[in-house]
């Protein structure tokens, strides 16, 4: 099976971290090896074909064959049986990925515009990455807070949809150690391509050693809460602007509007901006992105959260 | 194109490229029929979406239901019954050569089609009173089920897009009636008339099938 | 026919001044006026198309914002899709000579024919109005709760697709109708050329599924004006749901667009071969099966959507059954030049470059059907490579093909060969260096729709660039030489090609009532004896 090898060189996927990813490697070689031979027929009958009979006179007269039972069976038949084949193939891949073994560790997976939250069982919270162990499986229960996400993992081939109102999931075990990119497929608006989140694969002790440390945020309770509504997706605490302006030295300041007019950056205007905030939009930022927070935060939420955005400084 | 013909008068003859009258009655058949199909199939995506919701949500839609007033649904559904019989009355007075008749038919039609109207803005305004509005407008205080809005979103919306479809068709009829009064249409020619009819049943046969989905089976 | 080119008139000279054109019934100017147009959309979606090439020329912004990006995606798709591939075979060459093809004198309906070109044009317009107002991103797809969520014109754009969806509701009815009743005598249904064919099936899908998308984007206002729920998980609706209804329609949209192409394939390969088509009978009823069975695999768009299992399973081996009729196709085209007398002119040489491009888009519809595999392929670059390469590659080579093949029928005149080649030569290699490289980026997991993109995929990115402006290139010379040809092109004979369908029976430009004598059918379409 010598060929077989000259598909894998060209298969160009990703990084194979997973059984189902050799599987799914597997099938894709194969397809690729009868698509080249399928082409290879097709338009190599073309080409012979249109070299051996270009037009010599203008009076060339062609033979009148209006078909060929035997051969227009045997060209949908084997067709057919190739096809079904390759299906059936396809379907028992998709039922290993589909089949979540009964020892997953779960983990909760959130989709917002523009950020991935994974939260553990013990209550650990992370943005933009998470942990798992080598060779456990893992079963992601996946939902979103706004609009339609799609959680890929190209080493590992698979992917799911992310969708307000309902949980999807998701399994995978990792048989390799290392950092793997997560994407987000499905089109949500400004952002979309930097929802991007890192997958880190660690031996199994020092996930729980990771897992049972929980880190204590600095900032307190503000902290915490930028961190788990999702304020980082877009605004910065480095200077750097995202979507949306940088928390940092923001208050206090004088900030000009999109209409011309000059806001001063105090407590009711931070306010307004996060339960109201397309009254008044920064000027060179997108206008109508940021959803209002009215009515998720308590009053002494809102405080400490516009205390956290005072401390950056 | 051959309407224009002088000679003929105010009497239609056929097309250039068509054979002949028949045949010119064949194709715009056809093409209605075709039309009517286009028809069925978008309400046949909003009755799939009805059923999807219907089998996830009974209860809601058994509520909503109660709401509405099954009496005046019934009384429409017979207006439209008697409509669609003086519209295909008016047809067949044409087709055997008593024209005279079609108009007066297709007056009453109008007519059942108006009081359908006034019927259903009766039941309109009686919801919207209530606060009994589709979505995110609905405001009524006594929903037993959570997405109570969700069944309004349906009723407004199916029995919305069927009104404007009366309205449309109570349009066609007006047209038709003006060109029968103006004794455009014979034993010989009566396309227009035809069509709209088809139209007009398709209307009806819609009806009777949202009428017991509304407000009966709930 | 020779009284006609004694007299010299013929549809273009027949009537004079702007409001004839604009008034015409005669669908040959339908015809015209719709490639008029579709020809400007064509452009201002080509533009849409180098702005997001050379975006992603590198990583990280280029010439413009994520916001700007997401705006400038959305219009290619929608203009593309809803302004030139569906209107584009059907509406400009479908319109001139289906009539021509069954030996008709007109459409059945030619006052609807002409408002169909106005009802497109209105909605068309209102979509372009969208450019100047507030633009909309959600991309053509328009997918809920996005697509309710963004403050864009969303309502302006899925109005103005509604719309256009009247007008392909109407063009589908027209020609339904004209095939049924207006065939020349002896034009029996086994008689009729496979372009009228492929419209014929390409027709029933435009009456049949573009409803469904009308009630979906009726639905889509009512959910941003009134609040309706049905799509929004916020009110107790289902989001998904609203994928179903979508691609009920545009799955089958995506056989209203290909379709018409395998029609224009099939005859020009048989004039250019000169030899009858292989297996008539077979391409014919395969169109057919093609559009039956695309009723059924919308589901294929949605396999890692959530929709249950079972579903995903079904729609799968569904779809992988089109796979059976399409390459029936493939093989009787190429089975058709066998000991021909192939002749390379510019169709031909179009239709040659489909069937190249068309297998590779149909070995990688294969892959994508499969469930497994497609679950990594999903919503990559693997899936804009596929699309482009059945939808760029297959239906504009074969537009580009059709083109050249009937503009001496259509102008009366001829256009330069050798510009023409070029044109095919710059279209087809740009193609190849374009989207090519975006099934290795869609294997290397590249998702689409980004506006940025990791580092590891920039050179890929960059080759794919510089292809698209070959193409650019390509189409420009190619629009060039079409124009070219009708001002100062020799006058072109009644069949330059030797072809032995009806239109080439008739003077060139054929006149104002298609046929002096009606014509009676005696035999095939492609009789080359």
């Amino acid at each position: 099976m010598w060929w077989l090898s000259l598909a894998k060189a060209s298969s160009f996927a990703p990084t194979q971290a997973t059984k189902i990813a050799a599987e799914w490697d597997s099938l894709y070689q194969f397809l690729l090896v009868s698509s080249l031979v399928a082409c290879a027929l097709l338009i190599g009958g073309m080409i012979y074909f249109v070299t051996k009979y270009r037009r010599k006179t203008n009076h060339d007269k062609t033979p009148y064959i209006s078909h060929n039972s035997m051969l227009e069976f045997i060209w949908s038949f084997v067709p057919l049986v190739l096809f079904l084949m390759m299906f059936v193939w396809g379907w028992s891949l998709y039922y290993d990925m589909r089949t979540v073994p009964s020892n997953a560790k779960e983990v909760h997976v959130y989709g917002q515009q523009w950020l991935w939250q994974f939260e553990y069982k013990n209550g650990k919270k992370l943005n933009n990455e998470f942990v798992v162990p080598v060779g456990v499986p893992v079963k992601l229960i996946m939902t979103s807070k706004d609009v339609l996400h799609s959680f890929y993992v190209p080493s590992f081939r698979i992917k799911q949809d992310v969708i307000p109102g309902r949980y999807t999931d998701l399994w995978f075990q990792a048989e390799k150690l290392g950092e793997f990119h997560v994407f987000c497929t499905e089109y949500c608006g400004l952002d979309h391509s930097k929802m991007l989140a890192k997958l880190k694969v660690v031996p199994l002790e020092e996930y729980e050693t990771w897992l049972a440390t929980t880190t204590e945020l600095t900032g307190g309770p503000g902290a915490q809460i930028y961190n788990d509504k999702g304020c980082v997706a877009c605004h910065s605490l480095d200077g750097s602007p995202k979507v949306g302006p940088s928390f940092k030295g923001a208050f206090g300041k004088n900030s000009m509007m999109d209409d011309g007019t000059e806001v001063k950056v105090d407590e009711n205007y931070l306010r307004e901006s996060i339960v109201n905030p397309n009254v008044k939009t920064v000027k060179g930022f997108p206008k109508a992105v940021m959803p209002s927070f009215q009515g998720q935060l308590s009053e002494e939420d809102l405080t400490a959260i516009i205390e956290f955005i005072k401390n950056q400084k | 194109m051959s309407t224009d013909n002088k000679a003929m008068g105010r009497k239609h003859h056929f097309a250039h490229h068509f054979r002949s009258a028949e045949h010119e009655y064949e194709s715009a058949k056809q093409g209605i029929w075709l039309f009517m199909a286009t028809e069925i199939l978008m309400f046949g995506a909003i009755f799939a979406a009805y059923a999807i919701f219907h089998s996830l949500y009974p209860s809601m839609f058994a509520e909503g239901a109660s709401h509405l007033d099954w009496r005046m649904g019934f009384i429409n559904t017979c207006v439209l019954l008697v409509s669609s019989w003086t519209m295909a009355m008016a047809i067949q007075s044409l087709q055997s050569g008593k024209g005279k008749n079609a108009a007066p038919y297709l007056i009453v039609t109008l007519l059942c089609g108006a009081g359908f109207m006034v019927i259903k803005y009766l039941e309109y305004t009686h919801k919207f009173h209530l606060g009994l509005y589709p979505g995110k407008w609905f405001t009524y205080e006594g929903a037993q089920h959570s997405n109570l809005a969700l069944y309004f979103s349906f009723y407004f919306v199916m029995s919305g897009l069927h009104g404007i479809h009366v309205l449309l068709g109570m349009g066609l009829i007006t047209w038709v009636l003006i060109r029968t009064m103006r004794g455009e249409f014979d034993e010989h020619y009566y396309t227009p008339v035809e069509g709209v009819g088809i139209f007009w049943h398709i209307i009806d046969l819609i009806w009777i099938y949202l009428f017991p989905i509304l407000y009966l089976i709930g | 026919m020779a009284a006609h080119v004694q007299t010299g008139k013929n549809y273009i000279n027949e009537f004079a001044g702007l409001k004839s054109w604009l008034c015409s019934l005669d669908h040959k100017r339908i015809g015209v006026m719709y490639a008029i147009a579709v020809g400007i959309f064509f452009l201002v979606g080509g533009i849409f198309a180098l702005l997001l090439r050379t975006e992603l020329f590198s990583a990280g912004p280029t010439i413009m914002g994520a916001n700007t990006y997401n705006q400038v995606m959305t219009y290619h798709g929608a203009v593309m899709v809803f302004m030139v591939i569906i209107p584009g075979i059907p509406a400009v060459l479908g319109n001139f000579f289906l009539p021509l093809h069954i030996g008709a004198k007109d459409v059945a309906f030619p006052r609807l024919n002409l408002l169909s070109w106005y009802v497109f044009m209105a909605g068309s317009i209102l979509a372009i109005s969208t450019l100047f107002t507030s633009k909309i991103d959600t991309g053509w797809t328009f997918y809920t709760p996005y697509s309710i969520r963004t403050s864009t014109a969303t309502v302006t754009m899925v109005v103005a697709a509604f719309i256009m969806g009247i007008s392909s509701i109407l063009t589908g009815l027209n020609f339904i109708a004209t095939t049924h009743t207006l065939r020349a005598p002896g034009m029996t249904m086994g008689r009729i050329p496979l372009f009228v064919w492929a419209l014929y099936s390409t027709s029933i899908l435009q009456v049949l599924a573009t409803p469904v998308l009308g009630i979906t984007l009726l639905l889509l206002v009512a959910e941003r004006t009134l609040g309706i729920g049905i799509f929004d998980a916020a009110l107790g609706g289902d989001p998904v749901l609203f994928q179903h209804f979508f691609w009920f329609y545009s799955h089958p949209a995506v056989y209203i667009m290909i379709l018409p192409a395998m029609g224009i394939i099939s005859e020009v390969i048989t004039t250019f071969s000169r030899k009858t088509i292989f297996g008539y009978t077979a391409i014919a009823y395969s169109s057919l099966g093609i559009a039956a069975v695309s009723f059924f695999v919308w589901g294929h768009h949605m396999y890692v959507s959530g929709q249950s299992e079972i579903a995903n399973v079904i729609f799968s081996a569904l779809t992988i059954l089109v796979g059976v009729p399409t390459a029936i196709k493939m093989f009787n085209w190429t089975a058709t030049l066998y000991r021909g007398s192939i002749q390379f002119t510019t169709p031909m040489l179009y239709a040659l470059g489909f069937l190249f491009l068309f297998a590779i888009g149909g070995v990688t519809g294969i892959m994508l059907a499969l469930i497994g595999l497609d679950v990594h392929f999903h919503d990559t670059y693997f899936v804009v490579a596929h699309f482009h390469y059945v939808m760029v590659g297959g239906v504009l080579m074969a537009l580009m093909s059709g083109m050249f093949y009937w503009l001496p029928k259509m102008s009366g005149k001829m256009y330069q060969e050798s510009w023409a080649r070029i044109s095919f030569v710059f279209t087809f290699i740009g193609f190849n260096v374009t989207f090519f490289p975006q099934f290795i980026l869609g294997s290397m997991g590249m998702p689409r729709r980004y506006f940025d993109y990791l580092p590891m995929y920039e050179s890929l990115n960059r080759i794919s660039t510089i292809g698209s402006y070959m193409i650019g290139f390509g189409f420009v010379v190619g629009l060039i030489t079409v124009i070219r040809a009708i001002y100062s092109g020799p006058p072109a004979p009644a069949n330059p090609w030797g072809g032995k369908t009806l239109e080439w029976t008739v003077a060139s430009p054929p006149p104002h009532h298609n046929f002096d004598v009606e014509p009676v059918i005696t035999a095939g379409p492609y009789e080359y004896r």
